[in-house]
């Protein structure tokens, strides 16, 4: 057992109505939520380290939880996610691997059984470093329309003895999506892929 | 609305965790930005006016969205800052036709106070460009507390045709103020600096 110190949380809205093409209706609206926790594993090699995947899993459902309010509050809103986290400079990657689990388990729980895996990314960085944290449709990986990425980061985190936790959500479509492939409207919803 | 707003985004910072001391309760830090198409890219115009309306308009909606992102009454902020980055088809001056002209009355309005000068900065930049916020107590600019600023980034603005303009608030000063100065509880309010 390792506590979850949480230094800071960060959370980013955005809300796209267009990008040189046609205003949208309804506003393609994307949700990042970053948290900044103490790495219990930095400096040293720990062998085992997995334990903390369900010390986690708490601050997975609140931040999923979290992201469906700063999106409306209506989960059924929700059709595109991803993760990502970036450890600080006295940790190592499979650190940031301890992340998807928990990350994935509490936006499932939260979105009511998602099935498409969450498309994910992982780093070690210091404090300022971007992670472009990758966006599926929830459902059905496959759905063209809905790949898309989401570009978070903080000035003063990770520091070294720090992992940055992130969760995305996103309520659409890219804002002009028009390159064919699988649409939202054909998932058959049986594999989490098509 | 004037403005052809492109994309909005808000950004809520809350600092749970300093130096490992607990800040209870947490410090909160909101922006909201917008990416807007610069009426006046890539040509001299003389009369800036249509920006100044412009940023009448954004002085409210992105005050609002900030004092919405943290929750609070606009009568509870105690710091607020705002900036405005131009793309680089566009020029310093229409940063500045926007920000100081007509923005701060709705700004004020908002937060039903305001005594105290709105720290600006300005300049211009590339899509991914950073704006560090600058933040000082909206009743009294000498409290020393509430120096301090808040860093926005959108990794896709503004294009060259863009501006993005940013209003921030808080509910609070910095984590462990202890440089002593003038504090929030002995403000007059009177002339806007102390």
């Amino acid at each position: 057992m390792h506590d979850v110190v949480l230094r800071k949380r960060v959370m980013c809205v955005e809300e796209i109505f267009h990008e040189g093409g046609p205003v949208s209706a309804t506003p393609l609206r994307r949700a990042a939520l970053l948290a900044v926790i103490r790495n219990p594993f930095a400096g040293s090699y720990v062998a085992n380290i997995e334990g903390f995947m369900d010390d986690l899993k708490p601050l997975g459902l609140e931040m999923a939880s979290a992201l469906v309010s700063a999106l409306g509050g209506d989960p059924k809103a929700v059709e595109g996610y991803g993760k990502g986290a970036i450890v600080g400079s006295a940790g190592e990657l499979e650190h940031g691997a301890l992340w998807h689990v928990p990350g994935g388990y509490g936006m499932r729980e939260v979105l009511g059984g998602a099935k498409a895996i969450v498309a994910s990314t992982k780093k070690v960085g210091g404090p300022g470093t971007r992670l472009d944290v990758p966006i599926t449709h929830i459902n059905a990986s496959y759905v063209r329309s809905h790949f898309d990425a989401m570009e978070v980061g903080l000035n003063d985190a990770p520091r070294g003895d720090e992992i940055l936790l992130a969760l995305v959500m996103t309520t659409g479509p890219r804002i002009h999506a028009r390159v064919g492939g699988l649409k939202a409207s054909e998932i058959k919803g049986e594999d989490g892929l098509r | 609305m004037k403005a052809k707003i492109r994309k909005l985004a808000t950004f809520v910072e809350e600092t749970r965790r300093e130096m490992e001391r607990a800040i209870a309760p947490a410090t909160r830090k909101a922006a909201a930005v917008a990416v807007i198409e610069n009426p006046f890219a890539g040509k001299y115009v003389d009369d800036l006016s249509e920006l100044m309306s412009i940023g009448e308009e954004l002085g409210e909606l992105l005050t609002q969205r900030a004092v919405e992102a943290l929750g609070i009454a606009g009568t509870s902020a105690e710091s607020y800052g705002k900036a405005a980055a131009v793309g680089e088809n566009g020029e310093l001056e229409h940063a500045a036709a926007i920000l100081h002209p007509k923005l701060g009355t709705p700004v004020r309005r908002v937060l039903g106070k305001g005594a105290a000068l709105i720290p600006s900065c300005k300049k211009r930049g590339g899509l991914g460009v950073v704006l560090d916020i600058p933040l000082g107590h909206k009743d009294a600019a000498f409290v020393r507390s509430h120096f301090d600023a808040m860093e926005v980034c959108l990794n896709d603005a503004p294009r060259a045709n863009e501006i993005m303009v940013a209003v921030a608030v808080t509910d609070s000063g910095r984590p462990i103020p202890r440089v002593g100065g003038l504090t929030k509880d002995q403000i007059k309010g009177e002339d806007g600096l102390r």
